[in-house]
């Protein structure tokens, strides 16, 4: 997950436009300003409302109720740990803990260099390879701190 | 040239089967070796993942779990021929793991590429819509009916009524949408189905369609499975390549064509209604029901909600009757069951068998124990609102209503083992904690309740009026699971109410244990 660039609003009307011929565009249309800037700008929404013919606060009621779509930028680099009950009986809160320590940040937090941002996640999938994680793109399984600590180093450089 | 298959299943990707993959062909390219590695979905073994077979003269023969420091001594034993080798499992369908299982659903997965039309179609692939389309609808749902499949996805609502529901209701137009908003920890099946075998669920959706009328349909599936999502969407283009999506489906004049869209981190999108105000575009918001969504569904339109493993189950059902799927399982609960082994366990996966096991056969005979060598403690089915069942009642058959009746339910199948360390009491605290999290925030009971569920087991853990406090949270469950309006709200009471109950001295806490004795 690379950074992304930076809100321009032709880009947006662009990205408005490629999703509204879809039945129920909205999520889609959030998902990918999600993915082009790493966040949805408080700029984009009314335009969004203007486009799809509903209200602000409507695109502001949708924005906020998932937990994907970011209001402000992510780091460089995306880690989801997963804190459900499969991985828990394997000792994830225990790595997570530990992980969280080491990069001095808490759940929701992006490490003050802006590379990377911790979020918690409620199941992978990976729920027989715990405690799972998943690391911009890569799912990592059978994790203990070390093997995480050494994933991250990997990816954002130590 | 020799065949190898590695799974590309993100269970196995997880723990290196890229890697693997990688330092095979490096080292048969060095060798001069004449090899082709086929990416296939996952046998659903996880304990062996990254499990690589080759296709010899005698089958396909496992080697697993598979290191990239093992391959060069995995080519030195010449496994390219079955050679031997510590990590030599022999031919996996011989393994005692699969060969204890009925394997309908997951006939196909781990053995073919996914994303290959013709070994879908040398599988059996496709067999079961060219049959619903000789047929016609009126024939397909009484197939589908007398099947007895009920809904996989955790509700068990029997799958013919609600076809014949939707079949039965005049719209200008209808939908069919797939649940692949698999949320429940523990819980991997419609993963493995869509990474897998994605042709099996197309196909079962275009028998629904053809069965109600619909024309369109969508899968909605969970934006923490990016792996699935992107198997999945070259699956859709692939099958419309291949004339099985579009206009005219394999022929039929019938239309009908699908959509994937992705969830946004909520898991109350699980929840029927509350998808479909997702996929309209709206906060996931719970429905009140009636009008079913088969009457008013998606964008008021009659519509057809099925679990993907649900829809999975179709094409072996329309392919060799209804009965062949019914004459496996108990009571009311016909066919087959993909139980998702997971947790602390030893021989973690997919196992695909009729209803009727007991759970102690589950978690101990299947899957060894716990993978700490501890003792079992409590064992979660369902998924996030289902309850904890203490070793004392692993006598409890894995079927529907053997667990309704001791206050649990199947839910999706996904069975989470925990050893003797789990702290109960942190467990159902992190059950309200969760629901406080994921609730839509529609009614009340779920609101307001998990979020005060939290805070009266916060106090019980500390020890604060411990007696009176377990009074209100029983009484707290009580409202919230009659008082829901769906079942996030109305199922969280059963893991705490579960610890509660089967784990009492858990929630006394530990400094008033010790001055007791």
């Amino acid at each position: 997950m690379p950074n992304m660039a930076v809100f321009d609003e032709a880009r947006a009307q662009e990205i408005i436009a490629e999703h509204i011929g879809l039945e129920g565009p909205l999520l889609p249309i959030l998902h990918a300003f999600n993915e082009e800037f790493g966040y949805v700008d408080d700029a984009a929404v009314p335009l969004i409302a203007q486009a799809l013919n509903i209200t602000r606060a409507e695109v502001h009621g949708v924005l906020t109720f998932y937990h994907d779509f970011r209001r402000v930028p992510a780091g460089r680099h995306m880690l989801k740990i997963c804190r459900a009950e499969a991985c828990q009986s394997r000792g994830s809160e225990d790595v997570a803990r530990r992980c969280l320590s080491e990069l001095g940040v808490d759940w929701h937090q992006t490490t003050r260099d802006g590379e990377l941002t911790v979020e918690p996640v409620y199941c992978l999938g990976l729920c027989a390879s715990g405690p799972a994680a998943l690391l911009d793109d890569e799912p990592l399984g059978q994790l203990d701190p070390k093997k995480l600590a050494g994933a991250v180093e990997e990816v954002c450089g130590s | 040239m020799t065949r190898i298959f590695i799974p590309k299943d993100v269970a196995a990707l997880a723990i290196g089967a890229d890697k693997v993959a990688k330092k095979i062909a490096e080292i048969a390219a060095a060798r001069r070796l004449d090899v082709t590695v086929v990416r296939t979905g996952s046998r659903g073994m996880f304990f062996l993942e990254p499990l690589v077979e080759v296709e010899t003269a005698a089958g396909r023969i496992g080697y697993g779990p598979v290191a990239p420091a093992d391959v060069p001594a995995l080519f030195d034993a010449d496994f390219l021929n079955g050679g031997a080798h510590s990590l030599r499992i022999g031919r996996p369908e011989d393994h005692p793991y699969l060969a204890r299982q009925t394997r309908l659903t997951f006939a196909r997965c781990g053995i073919t590429d996914p994303l290959s039309l013709v070994d879908y179609a040398e599988l059996g692939g496709w067999r079961g819509l060219k049959r619903a389309i000789e047929m016609g609808p009126p024939a397909i749902v009484n197939e589908v009916t007398q099947s007895g499949l009920r809904g996989r996805g955790g509700a068990g609502f029997p799958t013919g009524i609600k076809w014949k529901t939707v079949a039965d209701t005049q719209a200008d137009r209808k939908y069919v949408v797939c649940n692949a908003d698999e949320g429940d920890s523990g819980t991997f099946a419609d993963r493995m189905v869509m990474e897998g075998d994605p042709f099996m669920l197309i196909e079962g959706m275009t028998i629904a369609a053809i069965a109600v009328g619909a024309t369109k349909g969508f899968v909605y599936c969970r934006s923490e499975y990016p792996h699935a999502i992107r198997t999945f969407n070259e699956a859709l283009r692939l099958a419309r390549c291949g004339g099985w999506l579009g206009p005219d489906v394999a022929g039929s004049k019938h239309s009908f064509d699908i959509e994937l869209r992705v969830g946004a981190g909520a898991y109350v999108c699980g929840e029927e209604t509350a998808l479909l105000d997702s996929l309209e575009g709206k906060r996931g918001i719970v429905r009140a029901k009636p009008p079913l969504p088969a009457h008013k569904g998606l964008f008021q339109r009659p519509t057809v909600v099925n679990n993907v493993l649900s829809f999975a189950a179709v094409p072996f059902i329309l392919a060799e009757g209804g009965k062949a799927y019914a004459d496996f399982g108990m009571g009311r609960s016909r066919g087959t069951m993909p139980i998702q082994i997971a947790g602390n366990v030893r021989y973690g996966g997919l196992f695909e068998t009729a209803f009727g096991l007991t759970l102690g056969e589950i978690v101990n005979d299947i899957g060894g124990g716990t993978l700490s060598g501890r003792p079992v403690r409590a064992v979660q089915c369902g998924g996030p609102l289902g309850a904890y069942f203490p070793p004392s009642l692993f006598d409890t058959p894995f079927d529907y209503e053997a667990f309704t009746a001791r206050d649990g339910l199947i839910g999706h199948g996904g069975v989470v083992v925990f050893d003797d360390t789990v702290d109960m009491a942190q467990m159902a605290r992190f059950a309200m904690e969760f629901c406080a999290i994921e609730s839509c925030g529609k009614c009340t009971p779920c609101r307001i309740g998990a979020v005060r569920g939290k805070e009266v087991i916060e106090r019980i853990m500390l020890g604060t009026n411990v007696d009176a406090n377990i009074t209100l949270l029983e009484d707290l469950c009580q409202t919230m699971k009659f008082g829901s309006l769906c079942a996030l709200g109305g199922f969280v009471p059963y893991p705490v109410m579960s610890a509660l109950r089967h784990y009492p001295e858990d929630f006394r806490p530990r400094a008033a244990a010790v001055a007791a004795e």
